[in-house]
């Protein structure tokens, strides 16, 4: 049966890990795959796993009464999904629908962190990793936050 | 009021006359102008702008937002937001309107053949950048792969909808669209526009980046091609200032030591990378 292994060590975002830190995270990694419609995780839920999207797309989404479902942001092949298993108290903020048929590599958050805190350089090199996934939706929360489209062009402005 | 034809004075409106009006969202519009009769069109170049006089109103610079293969159609596309481009919004066929212009520096089209093309537009910043994007489809055989990521608010505030996904089917235009908010309606992307840069196939190193939209927008938008391997020389922006004379007679859209309209609106990047960081120029 082929190892989700060599995929797991293609993936930009484990780019400069060490052969044997890519075997560690693989013995957490399973194949999973999303029907369109379909929930990977909803706000609230314990967060065991985090996600790299193989193929396919993921809508995050917040609930309120008065909107309905919001989407706040779509992941696609290639990006990674999820942190809050990293983060006390290991609950999704968000829900995460499938919108498409989705393919994944799921990782076990538990057994990640296992062996994180065993492992400190495997989880330095994680957390690295993972301060930069949080950056990025960090700049994107401000700049949609700033409703940049919907100022007025400058007194004068040529739009 | 009747307007003098101005054809060789910057400072005189030329009379033109409202020949369509196109909405294209719940608040911008599109305005075609012709001369009027007898009155002679003149070039532009991708990435000018014109002065629009609201006969009674006032006056604005706007983008060009047409083809410049088809000079003698003259059209603009904008957002009713002060009084005059709320006036100009009401306008109709066969109203007056004055046009000075054209102003201010060009996309660099010529310059980019042989290499990728990325434009990157926020909200109406596509309306300027549309232009070359006409241009570049005109000779799509020149140039590499031609990549267009816009920004928009909303699904509803999405600009040039239909010729968008006829440039995409027609000639080969890598077109990826993303809005800030949406609903389930929606099935696009969503989310920032810098957050399509790392996902798209462009090669950095032979590509010309044309970017429009709110300076902010700007700001990150370089930042992101410059970390995907873009040279920032490469790289070229349309600023928005206070324009009034457009010819650098009056000041009002100095910014340090250069002009906005006569120097710009779009420059290299590393022209006025220090001054964008510069609160109060």
């Amino acid at each position: 049966m082929q190892t989700l292994e060599p995929l797991i060590a293609e993936h930009p975002f484990m780019k400069g890990l060490r052969p044997e830190q890519i075997a560690m995270i693989t013995g957490c990694a399973s194949n999973a795959r999303f029907e369109a419609g379909t929930y990977l995780f909803r706000e609230g839920q314990e967060a065991d796993q985090f996600y790299i999207l193989r193929k396919g797309r993921i809508a995050i989404e917040a609930f309120s009464p008065a909107q309905g479902p919001v989407t706040i942001q779509t992941i696609d092949d290639g990006d990674i999904l999820g942190w809050s298993w990293l983060v006390p108290p290991y609950r999704w903020r968000f829900d995460a629908l499938a919108t498409e048929l989705t393919r994944v590599i799921a990782l076990d958050g538990r057994c990640l962190r296992t062996k994180c805190e065993t492992d400190h350089e495997l989880g330095y090199e994680l957390l690295k990793r993972f301060a930069d996934v949080m950056a990025e939706r960090l700049d994107a929360t401000r700049m949609q936050l700033l409703d940049l489209f919907a100022e007025k062009p400058v007194r004068g402005g040529r739009r | 009021m009747t307007l003098a034809a101005g054809a060789n004075d910057p400072i005189l409106p030329r009379p033109y006359r409202v020949h369509r009006v196109q909405k294209e969202t719940s608040d911008t519009f599109t305005l075609e102008l012709r001369p009027e009769a007898g009155q002679a069109s003149f070039p532009f170049a991708a990435g000018q702008f014109n002065m629009l006089y609201v006969l009674g109103v006032g006056e604005v610079p706007i983008s060009i937002s047409g083809d410049p293969g088809l000079p003698q159609s003259l059209v603009h596309t904008t957002r009713s937001v002060g009084a005059v481009t709320k006036g100009m919004g009401r306008l109709q066929r066969g109203d007056a309107i004055g046009v000075r212009g054209p102003f201010g520096t060009p996309w660099p089209i010529e310059a980019a053949a042989g290499n990728d093309v990325v434009f990157v537009a926020g909200g109406i910043g596509l309306a300027p950048l549309r232009p070359a994007l006409y241009q570049v489809m005109a000779r799509r055989e020149a140039y590499g792969r031609v990549v267009l990521l816009y920004g928009a608010r909303t699904p509803e505030d999405i600009l040039f909808r239909r010729q968008l996904k006829e440039w995409r089917a027609d000639f080969d235009l890598e077109v990826h669209v993303t809005v800030d908010r949406a609903t389930r309606d929606w099935r696009g992307n969503v989310g920032v526009v810098t957050h399509l840069i790392p996902r798209v196939p462009f090669d950095p190193y032979h590509t010309v980046a044309m970017v429009c939209g709110p300076e902010v927008m700007m700001r990150y938008t370089v930042m992101e091609l410059e970390r995907r391997g873009v040279q920032l020389e490469d790289v070229h922006v349309s600023l928005e200032r206070n324009m009034k004379c457009g010819v650098g007679f009056c000041g009002h859209c100095q910014m340090g030591p250069k002009f906005v309209c006569k120097d710009g609106p779009v420059f290299p990047f590393e022209k006025v990378r220090d001054l964008l960081n510069v609160r109060e120029v």
